[in-house]
């Protein structure tokens, strides 16, 4: 398993979502996303995407004001991992069409739909933007 | 109950949510909406139930508790739409953890949903187990998933897949059942199914070894097939990434293929030609290609030794750590490391851009290189290594500069081959950040000058010469007080000059304006300036010229406010004012410390540091009073511990102390039964001091002003006396149990019984003579451990009191059975004649009937004089009662 949480948050710091594949309480998951943000937002472009904290590594890519990490296992590749943020932003650009933070906020379920069609228990399901989003988009077709 | 609130709509709720100035807003809006989701809930509203779950998902994600909702999701998964389904099993992942017995509950909803004929609703219980099951639901729906991985629809079989890698987690007792159904999925085509197959495979010989012996024979060609055919695929628009198809294919290939190779010489040779290509033909210069070319590295060096594609890798990573990307370093420094134990030669060649890194403003990439370069040092490149880091502490962040300067002395000390490059690199990071250090550190640096005997007078200049620079590191000050104490007479007068040295003025009273400025340096902390005083009263015998100005710096701290400061302040006054016969005797330089010890100590105090956490000793500022022989060294009795203090040093001193001491216990106590027993040992010690008792004890005054030097540091469990201390007098009374000398102990005792009581060694009991002839005597001292009752520990010294001296000495012993009787080897076996000397032995009784039986003792004395056998014998009644 590689994957531990995907987070998105926003300049601010406020999480605009959280998924873990791993069990925290809910007191541990605000901590833990309270240091990693302060971590990484304190970063400039210059300095690299990685960021060790605790035993996680955390992989982390800003698009404008939303930040997107990812925590995974010391053996992960961390530049696939930086891949693979990127294509879960194209996935959601190309459903949403130039998605924003607003977007996540507001439509909070689909994101995780999606989440879940790119990511089961860590691991990595599917790399294809259309097999992606061929379930969400029947599902909005019928609803 | 508020019908109004539960119909807020979701847009609504996000809306008021985000307009929130304050966490407090925030708050009173979440408590207001769980509010009416409850409700709601009560209400059995199935209108709502939908819009309630994306409600409480939001909630969650902020970090609110939502457990109230988890019924809602069992609702919801158990009714028959899709999308109530499909929002049910989301709140399912997102708010229910596996540990939750409502997971329980859903077992019979997942087994159904696995079996339904809509694939999208076998999909969505596929992805909920796949991310929640525990072991038992693992058990219960392991045939099913088992089934679904030869599913019609890719999509199901890829789901399948990931939820087969989470039961066999789970469950590895399943993992054999998954094997065939596994192998076959890698002879897919769709990409999905071909990456999680190959994820499931991985995992699979991870767990099970004879899972691992199946698939290297069955598929390893058939794998090495597959990324030949990926990695020379013509472009595919869907997987497409930098002109790479499917990179995370490649990569979780590449892991698969890691597994396989690892540790079988025919796998990896079968994979050889692949990975050269992979490693060859990549583009390098995107992202995806690096992240290929990083797995194809790390495969490279896991897999069975090859040379060609070693080297290959090797120089990937060299091309990788001079990128200009500093994602593409991280990466290179990251598999430089796990490429250390494979080939140190090959790594080293990089050296030199490892170092820049070290320097690097990122920390990610410093932290790394820094740990690199930790593991590259070697004999022959650490000089040029410590001085480069030693250089870049100066300048680097402050953050950093803990790890760097623990990572130096580690460094320093592991590869310490010359004392003074030792002492010269370590005084360069002490002045530059010391207080970064842990104070082990200072402490092994102390011992490691005190051991150099030819270089006390080189360290003691090179501090004065740092100290002039920067006093801003704490413990620099204190190793620099430290030094000067001992060797303060060695810095003005360029003794033990080396040649590679500029010569130095410093006058005396220089020397004393050192250690004044440390005193009086407003950052100091307690025990430098303990440390600082003692330096000057050291410094006030070494330099008789300044005796009279360092009595008046010491004068100033007579009414501080810190009572360890004031207590030196007034004895050592009085020891400059009133004894200056004997100060210089009682400020000898110390012995020299026993590295052996305290790197035994050290080790042993990593280990088990937590099992002794408030012993008094354990702390204190140098940690190396804590063994015994040091802690002797501390009262200058060295040597003399079988030759109780006639010829030499602060034994005067001590028996003056001592002196004075037991008039005042013989005053206080009226009866004098401790002295009386206590020995003739003592009154032998007390016959010189004694003298001199009469002078200094007649003042009432003074008597009380000397128990106080004593007693409130007997007392005292703050662990600041420093390393040189005279109230180590009294701290050694703790040690009392252990230590070797029993003239000492003896002594020790004799106060210990009076004003002054000592908590942590339980009773004391007094010495008593076992045992005397016209030639012969023998005392034992009594003590007790803490704890245990039972059990007395007795050190027995003889003293020989003819003109002849004894050898071979030995002594026995025999108890009643009530008793049990442990000997531990005597000192030696030689008495020296005129009681010159003594033996000490250590003896164990452990009374069974204690508090009804005495102990007694029979015991047999063996010796030759001049080579003829004599025997002494004799029965031993008069132990105190109660042992």
């Amino acid at each position: 398993m590689g994957i531990r949480f995907v987070l998105m948050v926003n300049k601010q710091g406020q999480t605009r979502l959280a998924q873990y594949y791993e069990y925290l309480t809910v007191e541990e998951r605000r901590t833990l996303e309270g240091e990693i943000v302060r971590k990484c937002l304190a970063r400039n472009e210059n300095q690299c995407s990685f960021v060790e904290h605790r035993n996680y590594k955390i992989v982390y890519r800003r698009y404008a004001s939303l930040f997107f990490l990812v925590g995974v296992d010391d053996g992960e590749n961390e530049l696939a991992i930086l891949e693979f943020i990127h294509l879960l932003v194209e996935t959601m650009d190309r459903h949403f069409g130039n998605v924003c933070e607003l977007d996540i906020m507001f439509h909070l379920e689909k994101v995780h739909f999606m989440l879940e069609e790119m990511v089961m228990n860590g691991c990595i399901v599917e790399t294809s933007k259309s097999n992606i989003l061929t379930p969400i988009q029947l599902m909005d077709k019928t609803s | 109950m508020n019908p109004f609130s539960s119909s807020t709509r979701l847009r609504d709720m996000i809306r008021a949510i985000r307009a929130c100035k304050t966490a407090a807003e925030e708050r009173t809006v979440v408590r207001k909406e769980c509010a009416a989701i409850r409700a709601s809930i009560d209400e059995n509203d199935q209108h709502y139930r939908h819009r309630n779950m994306s409600k409480l998902m939001f909630i969650h994600m902020l970090g609110y508790p939502t457990h109230f909702g988890q019924m809602e999701c069992l609702k919801l998964i158990s009714s028959p739409g899709f999308p109530e389904k499909r929002i049910g099993y989301l709140g399912l992942m997102l708010l229910v953890d596996e540990r939750q017995e409502v997971l329980m509950l859903v077992t019979n909803s997942l087994k159904q949903d696995l079996n339904h004929t809509n694939q999208y609703i076998v999909g969505l219980a596929l992805c909920a187990l796949g991310n929640i099951c525990s072991a038992e639901m693992a058990r219960d729906l392991a045939p099913e998933v088992e089934r679904l991985l030869q599913f019609r629809d890719p999509n199901i079989r890829k789901k399948a897949a990931l939820c087969s890698i989470r039961i066999i987690k789970k469950v590895p007792d399943l993992a054999e059942n998954f094997v065939n159904p596994a192998t076959g999925l890698l002879r897919e085509k769709h990409h999905g199914v071909l990456i999680t197959g190959v994820q499931l495979c991985t995992e699979l010989c991870k767990i099970s070894s004879e899972a691992l012996e199946h698939i290297r024979k069955k598929c390893t060609e058939g794998l090495v097939r597959t990324l030949k055919d990926l990695a020379n695929s013509s472009y595919s628009p869907e997987y497409d990434i930098a002109g790479i198809t499917d990179p995370f294919l490649h990569i979780k290939l590449l892991r698969l293929l890691r597994e396989l190779g690892e540790g079988d010489a025919d796998a990896s040779d079968s994979m050889n030609d692949i990975l050269a290509q992979v490693a060859t033909k990549t583009e390098s210069n995107k992202v995806a290609g690096n992240a290929i070319l990083y797995e194809c590295v790390q495969t490279i060096m896991s897999i069975e030794d090859n040379g060609g594609l070693r080297v290959l890798a090797i120089n990937i990573l060299g091309r990788f750590l001079s990128n200009r990307d500093n994602n593409t370093r991280y990466v290179a420094l990251n598999m430089l490391m796990k490429a250390v134990s494979a080939d140190t030669q090959a790594v080293q060649r990089h050296r030199a851009t490892i170092l820049e890194c070290v320097k690097d403003s990122d920390a990610s990439i410093r932290k790394r290189a820094l740990e690199l370069i930790y593991v590259l040092v070697n004999e022959t490149n650490v000089k040029p290594l410590t001085k480069e880091l030693v250089d870049y502490l100066e300048v680097s962040d402050q953050d950093f500069r803990e790890d760097l300067t623990t990572k130096i002395c580690s460094i320093v000390s592991k590869f310490s081959l010359e004392k003074i490059w030792y002492i010269d690199q370590m005084v360069k990071v002490l002045s530059k950040a010391g207080n970064f250090l842990k104070d082990e550190v200072w402490h092994a640096l102390i011992v490691v000058i005190s051991n150099a005997s030819k270089l006390h007078g080189y360290t003691v200049r090179a501090l004065y010469k740092a100290f002039q620079t920067s006093t801003e590191q704490e413990t620099f000050v204190r190793v620099a007080m430290w030094c000067l104490g001992e060797y303060g007479d060695l810095l003005i007068n360029n003794v033990e000059m080396l040649d590679i040295e500029d010569p130095i003025t410093v006058t005396e009273s220089d020397a004393v304006d050192v250690v004044e400025h440390a005193l009086k340096r407003h950052a100091s902390d307690l025990t430098t300036k303990e440390m600082a005083l003692v330096a000057l009263l050291k410094l006030s015998s070494r330099f008789p010229s300044c005796t009279e100005r360092i009595r008046e710096i010491i004068v100033q701290y007579k009414g501080n406010l810190v009572l360890e400061l004031q207590q030196r302040s007034i004895e050592f006054n009085s020891i400059i004012a009133k004894h200056q016969n004997i100060s210089s005797t009682l400020v000898e330089r110390m012995p020299v410390l026993d590295e052996e010890t305290f790197n035994a100590r050290r080790a042993g105090s990593l280990t088990d540091a937590a099992s002794t956490p408030t012993g008094p000793s354990v702390s204190l500022p140098n940690g190396v009073v804590k063994s015994v022989a040091p802690l002797l060294d501390l009262l200058d009795l060295s040597a003399d511990d079988t030759t109780p203090a006639h010829s030499s040093s602060g034994g005067d001193f001590l028996q003056d102390l001592l002196g004075v001491d037991q008039s005042v216990v013989s005053q206080q106590s009226g009866a004098t039964h401790t002295s009386k027993n206590g020995t003739d040992v003592l009154l032998d010690l007390l016959s010189i001091g004694s003298p001199s008792a009469p002078i200094e004890s007649p003042p009432a005054q003074s008597n009380s002003s000397i128990i106080n030097m004593l007693s409130p540091s007997t007392s005292k469990r703050e662990p600041i006396s420093s390393l040189d201390d005279l109230s180590s007098v009294s701290l050694s009374s703790r040690a009392s149990p252990t230590a070797g000398a029993a003239s000492m102990t003896d002594l020790l005792d004799v106060f210990a019984s009076g004003p002054s009581t000592i908590e942590n060694n339980g009773p004391v009991n007094p010495s008593i003579t076992a045992f005397e002839s016209s030639s012969l005597r023998l005392t034992f001292n009594l003590s007790k451990q803490p704890g245990t009752p039972q059990t007395t520990n007795i050190q027995a010294t003889f003293m020989n009191l003819s003109s002849n001296a004894y050898t071979d000495f030995v002594f026995q012993a025999a108890v009643p059975k009530f008793l049990q009787l442990l000997l531990d080897p005597a000192s030696g076996n030689t008495l020296p004649a005129n009681g010159k000397g003594s033996i000490t032995q250590n003896l164990r009784v452990t009374n069974s009937q204690h508090g009804k039986k005495s102990l007694v003792m029979r015991i047999r004395i063996t010796y030759k004089i001049n080579g003829k056998d004599t025997l002494e014998e004799g029965q031993i009644t008069n132990f105190p009662r109660d042992l």
